[in-house]
Formats: structure tokens, sequence, C-alpha cells
């Protein structure tokens, strides 16, 4: 059971962190300046509760563990974040499209885990999700704005939902740690599936040609696509080099 | 917070301490108009051991001043005489616009950031410009120059402005 909620913890943790990873890329580059600070705000928001998360699940591990030790020193198949954060930024559109995918879904999970008996999960939950619900909203404002924008805008969605689609199966299905927690997340489906479907819909996108879509597994496992280990030598490369540096 | 404080002049001194600490990125709020700071424990005054605990809690998750924060408080009570001082981190209850001040409001108010409302939960067009008090603005960005803030424009006369979002 410990090691179920360890697993558990790390996988959420390891979600949030990645996508601020990935989502930091942007800081500096974002399309106007008022994006730019919304999306590194977003980023941010995430790293925190990647850091809540990791303190919590190095408390359950205990020993010489730290937040920093799970964030620098775990190699790729320790890694359980979903596929979806580690696919690359893309242009613009997918890089909404995928933060969209996500906060709606993150807002279904931590709804869900702020009824959890585990009292740290649930103030961890509590917390983040007054945050998610900015950033849901921010997301579908931009997937509303590209999607029934301009031709070149809408192409661009259309074929960042194709990218993506495929990755979104996987937070829906339960790994054997949620099992054993009995956090099954597939009745989350049902409503994360209506908003993506009516947003979507808004932003004259359609999902028909994806209904029969192969869904990708594997991330929660620790089994990854190519994308990891590339984030993971950007992000562990200083603590890898120069064990304990700090400053 | 600590209703029967054993030692009551310390831990008084204590709070009246946190009013001189000023939050590193909206320098107008203190830590008690913020309402960051949610229990101070004198286990010894600095006449005896000078043992303390602050529990503090992060405005949003990912909040970059909370270690700055965390340092500036032990600085500060190490000068009044602490000796070992331990800053727990809190993270339920969730920190809300709740606990910010009356008097920080009026003071983001002079600084020209406009103030929590609850009429503004989500921030909107509308917001009364801090400069000339128009309600005829308009939102720029749900985000703004920290995770706390929103950015808009009054309209009528014409200055940008953040506003420190319900929460």
């Amino acid at each position: 059971m410990q090691q179920a909620l360890l697993d558990y913890t790390l996988y959420l943790a390891d979600s949030a962190l990645i996508l601020g990873q990935r989502n930091s890329a942007w800081c500096g580059h974002g399309p106007v300046l008022e994006q730019d600070i919304a999306i590194t705000n977003i980023t941010l928001d995430v790293i925190g509760q990647a850091r809540s998360l990791y303190q919590y699940a190095a408390q359950l591990k205990g020993g010489e563990t730290t937040e920093d030790t799970l964030a620098y020193l775990r190699n790729e198949r320790d890694y359980k974040n979903c596929l979806l954060v580690e696919q690359p930024n893309g242009d613009w559109g997918q890089t909404i499209l995928r933060q969209f995918f996500f906060s709606c879904f993150q807002r279904e999970l931590y709804t869900q885990l702020t009824k959890e008996k585990d009292a740290t999960l649930a103030a961890i939950a509590t917390k983040s999700l007054k945050e998610v619900n900015y950033h849901c909203r921010w997301s579908s404002e931009w997937v509303l704005r590209l999607g029934d924008g301009t031709p070149e805008s809408h192409t661009r969605l259309v074929t960042a939902l194709e990218n993506l689609w495929p990755y979104t199966g996987e937070l829906f299905k339960a790994a054997d740690y949620e099992i054993a927690l009995g956090l099954d997340p597939a009745p989350l489906h049902k409503n994360w599936f209506s908003t993506v479907q009516s947003t979507l819909e808004e932003a004259t996108l359609s999902l028909a040609p994806l209904t029969s879509c192969y869904m990708q597994l594997g991330g929660k496992t620790g089994v990854h696509s190519e994308e990891l280990g590339y984030i993971l030598t950007d992000l562990q490369y200083m603590q890898r080099t120069y064990p304990g540096c700090d400053w | 917070m600590n209703t029967t404080p054993v030692h009551k002049e310390a831990t008084k001194a204590c709070w009246q301490l946190m009013d001189q600490i000023c939050d590193p990125e909206v320098p107008v709020l203190t830590l008690n108009d913020l309402g960051i700071v949610r229990a101070i424990d004198v286990k010894s005054p600095p006449t005896e051991d000078g043992i303390i605990e602050v529990t503090i809690t992060a405005t949003y998750s990912g909040c970059p001043a909370m270690d700055w924060i965390a340092n500036t408080i032990k600085m500060e009570l190490s000068t009044i005489g602490y000796q070992s001082i331990t800053i727990n981190h809190s993270i339920t209850p969730a920190w809300t616009t709740d606990w910010m001040s009356e008097q920080g409001k009026e003071k983001l108010k002079e600084y020209g950031i406009a103030p929590p409302e609850k009429r503004f939960t989500i921030p909107s067009d509308g917001i009364p410009c801090p400069q000339c008090k128009s309600e005829h603005t308009r939102l720029l960005s749900e985000f703004g120059s920290t995770s706390c803030k929103a950015l808009l424009q009054c309209q009528d006369c014409g200055e940008p402005f953040d506003y420190f979002k319900c929460h």
C-alpha cells in the first residue's frame, strides 16, 4: 500500500514537473508578452504543485530522499508521468491544446482527490485546484480563438489534435498503483470528455475522425516515448554533472 | 492563530515583527496584510533559550518568494534574540485572499493595484481603475506580473494596472 501511494504521488508529481519543464521553454518566446507571462505563470503553478508532491513522496520514501533527488536523480524508467505532457511543444496551438487537455484532466482528478482520505494529497489537491481553474479557462479560451480563428490557426489546431489525441486515453486507464489505492481514473472520463468535446465543437474542430484512434499507453508505468530522455537530459544536466551543486 | 500563547508578550512582539517584513513582489503589503503567517509558537522566549516555530503558507503553489520570506523571517527573529528558529510550511487550509487585511487592500489601491473584490471572482472588464476610479476598464490578461495578479487597462485614463485576483 505504501509503495502504491508513493508510485501514485510520483505519477502526479512527474506529470506536473514534465509539463512545467516543457512549458518553461516558452519563457521569452511567447507570441505576445501577455501570453508569454500567462504560460510562464501556469508553469510556475505546476512546478509548485510538483514540489509539494515531491516533498510528500520524499517523506513517504524516507531516508536520504529529498524533492531534489526525486526530480534530478531518477532515470527515465522511474519517471511515471503520462505521455501527454512529454509531447513536444510544437507550435503555440499544440502547446495550448496539450495544456487544455491536461488542465481539464487535472481539474477532474484534483476534484476527486480533495475527497481522498489521504490528508496530504487532499490538501495539495485543494490548493492546486484553485490554480487549475485558471489554467482551464485560459487554455479553453485559446482553443476557441485558434480553432475558430483564421484558416491558418484552424489548420494548425487540427494537426495538434491529431498529434495529441492518441495520448489522452492513458489518463483514464488505471495503473496498478491506482487500482491498489482504489483511485481508478476511468470515471473521470465522462466529465472530461464532455468539456473537451463541447469546447472543440465551439472551436469548429471535430473529434469524429479520431473515434477509433489507437491510444498509446506506458508513461504511467515508466515506458516513455523517446522524448522523455531528451527532457531529462536538459532538466538533470547540472545535478548529474556537478552533484549537489547549489547557488 | 495561537489563542492562548504561553509567552504572551514575546508572541505579540513576533506578530508585530511580521508587520515589518514586506512581500518582495508586492512590497506595499506586509506578511500580516497578506495573511500568510498562520501561527507563531514561542517555545522559549529570547530571555531564555530563544526557541520558536513559525508556520507560513504560500499564496500560490509555485510562489517563488517563499524561500526569501522564510529566510527573512529567520533573520529578523534572530536579530531579536531567537537562537533556534523553525519555519513550517503549511498547505491546508489553502491560502485565500479572504485573509488579506482591509488595511492591506487600502494600501494596494494607493500603490496602484486594484484589490481583490468578491464581485470580480473571475477577473473581467469593469474592475475599478485604482488611479482614476473609472469602471470603464478592459481585461488584458488573466495573468499579470506575478501569479496573484491579472492585467487590465483603464479606458478613461489609459493607465494599465494590476488586479490582485480573488483566490
